[in-house]
């Protein structure tokens, strides 16, 4: 079973938008969709590590800021004909809270 | 020797005749062509897209004249002929004769009047040429009646109203279009009309049209009375056949024709809305083509027959889907299968006979039609699929709704473009045959070029055909929409769009939330185009423009302030040092639009850094938006020894009077001294060279990956009308250009002299411009850092969370 933490309102992340938590394993970009469901994909593009959470969020897709490559929430697969994956980690909205997996508080992945 | 044809009439019909004819034979017959217009055949199902603005008359001309030239017609064209002489086989318009061997009539149809008081006043139009389109063109801003609330009278109504006119359909019957849609449909397109701010007045007769010199208003028999600049009858057409009464050939509602298209007179034909045909008279273009086959094959003594097929109607009004085909009144042993999705606006019905489709009419998704109305034309027994035969082919597999799985479901007889009788597997052999982009599609097939309505499935199967080889196959400004660019723009206008998810729902975004290509150009034109009432989307912009600061390769940002005119102070200089230092900024440079740059500043620095500029005076310099950058100025005669004007302080009133204004890309300016220009004022998007008599204003110039030098636009010995100037062509360019296109590309689009008609030469559009510009900047003249660096917003630019601080268990 995993364990959440929880790091914040809903609120605090704009809808479309992302707000960042620092965590043992590196940054993490934490997703806010049009209709209020919520992803964790690493911070880092796999092309040349820009920060996914200034991109422009659009559906479940989030396009990295530096050079427009595109990458779905669900899975972290970059789209078309890029290839390459981000980290995903399980998160989730619990009474207006977000909570995300607490493996996170951890040195290194389980 | 060649024989002589003469051709009355250059419409639809003559003109796909003649291509047939002279295309097979171009050496048989002198062509001799007359036509009451005084121009040559366009496409005449396009004057509703010219008219609401969406295309251009150029761009509906289907022969040039080059064609005609290339082809030896005589053209006749404005000369009406009013007599035929058929014993000496000679027609005569008022300036002169022609004779014929062969003579077709193709007079078309002529526009019913309804005899009203005050059908003659100026300002009543009916709607079928291209006199008629310009002067619905023209009401901006005016009220207009349509009278009748069929397909014409509905584009003319929709037209209009993309135009900026107030405008009230007045339609006789209790629902629109009741000949193609049953009520409900009528309801739905009711709806659709009306939330466009179109009035709709059904069951409305029209008593008379009231005014002195002009048209002033209608009075209906209810009482009612409609404003009216001009009024549109649109209640039907006749058969034009006067020339022809005249001269004694059988005449019933239309021009007899036997099967060969040959009237009573055998040196004589006729063709097009003005012919009966075993009883039949048509009023849609799709039979005409299969008529100009006939003819072209009778007038080179083929055999050939003309046979009637059934078409289906489409509304040629941009958002508004309906597609209705068929027999769908209420009858016994009759049986409806009906989808209604509220909601959606979506309407769908199929009318059944045993287990046969005899009536389709959709509503809102229109998908579908082509595959009903093959279901339906061919006869198909539907009872295997009857319960699953509403959701269309994509689902008779069971499998997902697809558009192109429904395409690729198709049979190749399918037909896809009605217009043209085009079907799936002519267009699959042209795009093998390597038809790859739209305009040799329909170029080699006509597949699309008549009313347009089919270009999306035309796309879909040659995507089927070629897959990725399709080449600009999706014309739209990204994969989201098959709209373009300058579609969008005047959909925005015209249909009142003030979101962006109102722009997707309404406009059929095939993607959820759009992607990072249409997001900042959607923001941008709403926000170009309601400076008041929209609020800017912070979420649909790039980072650099939601973050007021560059990002760097490394996720950092650097930030540079405002120096107006290229001018500082100590003090500022002083503050920058300051903040550099505290902020540990890692390097400091000085840019080449003159002013400073702090680079390496960490995101949640940003809100500090920018509250101690701003206590020092300094506002964002902008140095990432599509917006006004930088005012490059030379230090002009104040101190230099040839400087004319005073070319600093003209740099920062500009600059003062467009900073935080948004624009298609970015707008960099300069103001040189003289024409030494030290400011390098000829490489920027707007320039000033000052000489002694003024100003020498200029545009169009780039210093990036592409280089270019500006051209003149307009001089003027007073700085003020300079700077009316240059806030008018800035304007123009912010409502026009296209989202990421530089003003040298947007003038090399519209060109150097449309631009200088609207700001130089036009004193009242360039006053105008001038208001919307400072309209829009009572918004966005505003510093964005002291907005975003509030008590409230400041913890915002920091992580959410922190939890290499938790303790780890
Ligand atoms: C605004 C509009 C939208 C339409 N949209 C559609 C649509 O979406 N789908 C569809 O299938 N149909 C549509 N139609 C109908 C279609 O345009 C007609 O069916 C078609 O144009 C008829 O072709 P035609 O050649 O018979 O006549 P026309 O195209 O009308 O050509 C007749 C020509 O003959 C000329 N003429 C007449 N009398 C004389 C004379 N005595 N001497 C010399 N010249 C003469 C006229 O000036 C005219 O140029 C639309 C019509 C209009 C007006
Ligand atoms: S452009 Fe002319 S006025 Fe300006 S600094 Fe250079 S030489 Fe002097
Ligand atoms: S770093 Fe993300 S696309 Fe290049």
């Amino acid at each position: 079973m995993t364990i959440f933490v929880d790091i914040g309102s809903l609120d605090d992340v704009p809808a479309q938008g992302a707000r960042v938590v620092r965590t043992a394993q590196g940054c993490v970009a934490v997703f806010r969709t049009a209709d209020d469901r919520v992803f964790a994909l690493e911070d880092r593009c796999s092309h040349k590590g820009g920060p996914l959470s200034e991109g422009i969020v659009h559906g479940t897709f989030v396009t990295c800021p530096l050079h427009n490559w595109v990458f779905d929430m669900n899975t972290g697969q970059a789209q078309g004909a890029d290839e390459g994956r981000v980290r995903t980690f399980a998160a989730k909205v619990q009474e207006g809270r977000i909570l995300i997996e607490a493996t996170l508080l951890r040195r290194s992945a389980a | 020797m060649k024989k002589k044809l003469v051709v009355i009439g250059a419409g639809m019909a003559s003109g796909r005749m003649l291509e047939h004819l002279l295309g097979a034979a171009p050496d048989i017959f002198d062509v001799t062509l007359f036509n009451a217009e005084s121009r040559g055949n366009y496409d005449r199902l396009m004057l509703s897209p010219v008219l609401s603005g969406e295309k251009t008359y150029e761009q509906i001309v289907t022969h040039d004249d080059a064609w005609y030239a290339a082809h030896n017609v005589d053209c006749r064209f404005g000369e009406a002929v009013v007599r035929i002489d058929r014993k000496n086989r000679v027609v005569y318009s008022n300036s002169g004769g022609a004779p014929y061997d062969a003579l077709v009539i193709a007079t078309g149809s002529a526009p019913f009047i309804i005899p009203v008081p005050g059908r003659d006043l100026h300002g009543v139009v009916t709607y079928r040429d291209l006199e008629d389109t310009r002067a619905m063109m023209d009401t901006r801003g005016k009220d207009a009646v349509v009278i009748g609330g069929g397909l014409l009278g509905l584009e003319a109504a929709a037209g209009m109203a993309a135009r900026g006119a107030r405008v009230t359909v007045v339609h006789l019957m209790g629902h629109l279009m009741e000949r193609q849609l049953d009520p409900a449909a009528g309801y739905l397109l009711q709806k659709d009309l009306e939330r466009r701010g179109i009035t709709v007045h059904c069951k409305g007769a029209t008593k008379a049209i009231l005014g002195t010199d002009r048209a002033e208003a209608v009075l209906l028999e209810d009482g009612a009375v409609h404003p009216a600049d001009l009024v549109c009858m649109a209640v039907g057409i006749r058969p034009e056949t006067r020339l022809a009464v005249d001269a004694h050939l059988e005449v019933e509602r239309g021009i007899v024709v036997d099967d060969a298209m040959r009237t009573s007179d055998p040196h004589i034909f006729a063709l097009g809305e003005c012919v009966e045909h075993r009883g039949q008279v048509f009023g849609l273009v799709a039979p005409l083509y299969d008529q100009a086959r006939v003819l072209a094959r009778t007038l080179l003594d083929q055999d050939a027959a003309f046979v009637p097929v059934q078409t289906a109607t489409k509304l040629k009004v941009t958002g508004c889907d309906l597609f209705s085909a068929g027999d769908f009144a209420d009858a016994p042993g009759r049986e409806d299968i009906v989808f209604r999705d509220p909601g959606r606006g979506i309407y769908k019905r199929l009318v059944l006979e045993g287990d046969r489709i005899v009536g389709v009419v959709m509503y809102g998704d229109t998908a579908d039609g082509a595959w009903f109305h093959g279901l339906m034309k061919d006869g198909t027994d539907i009872g295997p699929m009857r319960d699953r035969l509403i959701f269309g082919p994509a689902f008779q597999g069971g499998g997902a709704p697809d558009p192109v799985a429904a395409v690729a479901a198709l049979p190749p007889e399918a037909e896809i473009c009605g217009c043209n009788g085009v079907s799936k597997g002519t267009i699959m052999n042209a795009a093998m045959g390597g038809a790859c982009t739209l305009d040799q599609m329909r170029a080699c097939t006509k597949a699309s070029a008549s009313c347009g309505t089919c270009t999306g499935l035309v796309q879909q199967v040659m995507a089927l055909a070629l897959g990725d080889a399709v080449q600009d196959a999706p014309m739209g400004m990204c994969r989201c929409t098959d709209h373009s660019h300058e579609d969008l723009r005047r959909l925005i206008r015209a249909m009142g769009l003030k979101s962006i998810p109102a722009v997707m729902q309404e406009l059929g975004w095939k993607t959820v939330g759009g992607c990072h290509s249409c997001r900042p150009a959607l923001n941008y034109y709403l926000l170009a185009e309601y400076p008041l009432e929209y609020r800017d989307d912070r979420q649909s912009r790039f980072v650099n423009e939601r973050n007021h600061a560059n990002i760097q390769k490394d996720g950092t940002y650097s930030v540079v302030p405002r120096m107006w005119g290229g001018v500082t102070t100590p003090a500022e200089l002083r503050a920058i040092a300051d903040a550099a230092e505290k902020y540990g900024v890692p390097m400091v440079k000085v840019t080449g639009g003159q002013r400073i740059d702090l680079l390496g500043v960490r995101k949640e620095d940003l809100p500090h850094m920018w509250a101690d500029l701003n206590a020092a005076g300094m506002v964002s310099g902008a140095a990432y938006s599509k917006g006004l950058r930088t005012v490059k100025t030379c230090v002009g005669q104040e101190f230099c020894r040839v400087g004319t004007q005073d070319s600093t302080g003209l740099g920062i009133k500009l600059e003062k009077l467009m900073w935080g204004s948004w624009t298609p890309h970015k707008l960099k300016l300069g103001v040189s001294g003289c024409p030494r220009n030290c400011a390098e004022a000829t490489c920027k998007d707007i320039g000033v060279v000052c000489v002694d008599s003024g100003y020498n204003i200029v545009i169009g110039g780039a210093a990036g990956m592409e280089v270019r030098e500006t051209v003149p636009l307009a001089s003027t010995p007073s700085e003020d009308e300079a700077i009316q100037i240059i806030l008018a062509v800035t304007q123009l360019y912010r409502e026009n250009a296209r989202y990421l296109d530089r003003i040298w590309k947007w003038m090399d689009k519209v060109g150097l002299g449309w631009i200088k008609a609207q700001v130089v030469d036009d004193m009242e559009n360039r006053r105008a411009l001038v208001e919307r510009f400072e309209i829009s900047q009572s918004v966005y003249r505003r510093d964005p850092w002291a907005d975003l660096s509030t008590p409230s917003e400041t913890p915002k630019w920091a992580p959410l969370a922190d939890l290499t601080l938790e303790a780890a268990e």
